[in-house]
């Protein structure tokens, strides 16, 4: 067993009738500290649940499911299971200015979430002599900061370059020489098409490899950006709530992501009747986080759907293996790396006097970004025979889409009664993204 | 005095200014004149008919949102100068015009200006504290034969 293919060798190629061993015990520490957070105090209460009655992991099945609006309405601290003068760092759900949810870190929260990035950054290859840029957001989004503190944990170096400025990304990896990128695919992209507006060929570039997370993507998105770069290009996973990336990653086999299962019990349900699928079948990803400390969650409901396995993988690591995020139980959509809801639209609308009802969210990617639609009905009390009021309309409703989601969207008005009733659950949403899922 | 106008919104795409017009057109009402405003998506058609209460209920029946807007009516020279000399009384006395469009009259040496401003009363007042003509809505659809 070479060392140097794992950062914790021990955890990571733990056997697993240990690892379940482990789970366990993890399992039941949970418990008791959950005991902390009113929302599982009142559950476990009336249900009558222990630690000491979880006698094996299957009893997981017994405990409340933990949904992002139970978060917001516990929100800003309502789950915090230490006291706040024990935090050390607060981040925010990525994007989404509607109703934020703040995710709680104890010192402790911080050293694991940094020794999980450092697991999949040295499965890549990562080492102390290598220098990294990461093209993340640094700020509430967990991608900058989570990965910048992995990188520092197994000693290389970081360039913290932040996203945007393609043009000072591409100097600074031409002076800088950094061996690693960091970022989200499409961004990858754009730093291609950006180093060929200047007259460089991407393919010189001195990255090596890259690790991408932040938006779902796809195998021949995979293969476009390691031709155009000539890179290898590795997948990760996280989310906020449970602790931002460092949740899966990819080894070298790259054949689906292992999941951190000493820090996370991960479900694989039926979205619908919330039983589990059978092994490689998609299902919604649920998550138990067995070892945080500020904001522990009980089976939190991802909302993403994924397929696990867990047949040996050849790298040695026994972390049951996700396959890429392919899509959303709920109506989630991440353009540009942004979560945005369709109720903030609904939301950003209604703050227009007089707006219409009728409206539809259209998400194309023509080249490589990604671009949003909302084409909205025109009705009477909008439509002015004056053209700079109707301009000022279209440039309101686009500037409360901004405030809104973060995003900035083209705004289409469109004449009464073009776009598409249903009978019941109205379609609000046509994604065209082939890249999607 | 004052004329009605119509106007209508209509999306910026093959096919769309036909069907009003057509909607009209079937109803036997003979359009006197029009303008289009437009983007690069939408556009705002404007129309004065004689027969404007039907126009505006065929144009409703058929699913348009139709504004209804007061504008003004000036007879000029048809002659190199006739339009420039009404802009600049209109803007040494300060009046707002939000738009305007022109048509040749059938009268011989006359040509029309349609003119949406923003204090229609004050406009008015100084058109004819300068002797400018006015045409009011008999007249212009008395050329609508």
């Amino acid at each position: 067993m070479n060392a140097e293919l794992y950062w914790d060798a021990a955890s990571e190629t733990l056997a697993v009738a240990d690892k379940r061993a482990l789970q366990l015990d993890r399992l039941r520490a949970l418990i008791n500290r959950v005991a902390e957070v009113p929302f599982y105090r009142v559950w476990l209460q009336r249900h009558d649940v222990a630690a000491e009655r979880i006698r094996s992991l299957d009893d997981l099945r017994r405990l409340p499911l933990t949904t992002k609006d139970d978060l917001r309405r516990h929100h800003p601290f309502g789950f915090l299971a230490v006291p706040r003068s024990q935090l050390a760092r607060i981040h925010g759900s990525s994007g989404t200015t509607g109703t934020p949810t703040f995710v709680a870190y104890t010192k402790n929260d911080l050293t694991t979430w940094a020794e999980l990035c450092a697991r999949f950054l040295v499965a890549g290859g990562l080492q102390p002599e290598h220098t990294v840029q990461i093209a993340f957001g640094y700020g509430l989004f967990t991608g900058g900061f989570g990965l910048h503190y992995g990188v520092e944990r197994v000693g290389a170096a970081v360039i913290p370059a932040a996203a945007g400025n393609t043009r000072r990304q591409l100097t600074i990896m031409r002076d800088l020489a950094p061996e690693v990128l960091i970022c989200t695919p499409s961004y990858a992209l754009t730093i291609a098409d950006g180093a060929r507006e200047i007259g460089m060929d991407p393919r010189t570039l001195p990255i090596r490899w890259a690790h991408f997370g932040g938006e779902p993507w796809t195998e021949d998105l995979r293969i476009e950006i390691e031709h155009q770069l000539d890179i290898m290009a590795f997948n990760n996973y996280g989310l906020s709530e449970v602790i931002g990336p460092g949740v899966s990653g990819e080894c070298p086999e790259r054949s689906g992501m292992h999941i951190q299962d000493d820090h996370f019990l991960v479900e694989c349900l039926d979205p619908d009747t919330l039983e589990p699928v059978p092994e490689g079948s998609p299902g919604e990803l649920v998550m138990t986080t067995l070892t945080r400390e500020a904001m522990p969650l009980i089976r939190y409901r991802t909302r993403d759907i994924a397929c696990l396995y867990s047949d040996p993988c050849p790298c040695g690591r026994t972390g049951i293996r996700m396959s890429r995020v392919s899509g959303r139980s709920d109506d989630m959509l991440i353009i540009r790396g942004v979560n945005v809801f369709p109720s903030q639209i609904e939301e950003a609308l209604l703050r227009v006097e007089g707006a219409t009802a009728h409206y539809l969210i259209e998400v194309d990617r023509p080249g490589i970004r990604d671009e949003l639609t909302v084409k909205v009905e025109l009705h009477r009390e909008l439509f002015s025979d004056r053209m700079d009021r109707m301009q000022a309309l279209r440039d309101q409703i686009s500037h409360e889409i901004q405030t809104t989601t973060g995003i900035r969207a083209q705004v289409e008005l469109v004449e009464p009664r073009t776009i598409e009733r249903s009978v019941g659950k109205a379609k609000r949403v046509i994604d065209r993204r082939t890249g999607a899922g | 005095m004052k004329l009605q106008q119509l106007s209508l919104f209509l999306e910026n795409r093959p096919g769309r200014l036909d069907a009003p017009l057509e909607a009209i057109a079937a109803a036997g009402i003979n359009i006197l004149t029009l303008s289009l405003a437009d983007t690069a998506q939408f556009g705002i058609l404007r129309l004065i008919v004689r027969d404007w209460d039907r126009a505006r209920q065929v144009l409703e029946d058929g699913g348009w949102i139709v504004n209804l807007t007061e504008v003004i009516a000036v007879d000029v020279e048809d002659r190199p100068g006739g339009l420039a000399e009404v802009l600049k009384v209109l803007d040494q006395a300060g009046v707002n015009i939000e738009y305007m469009y022109a048509f040749s009259s059938h009268r011989p040496g006359k040509a029309m200006l349609i003119f949406r401003f923003e204090d229609p009363d004050q406009a008015v007042a100084v058109l004819r504290q300068h002797d400018l003509r006015i045409v009011d809505g008999d007249e212009l659809h008395a050329e609508d034969h």
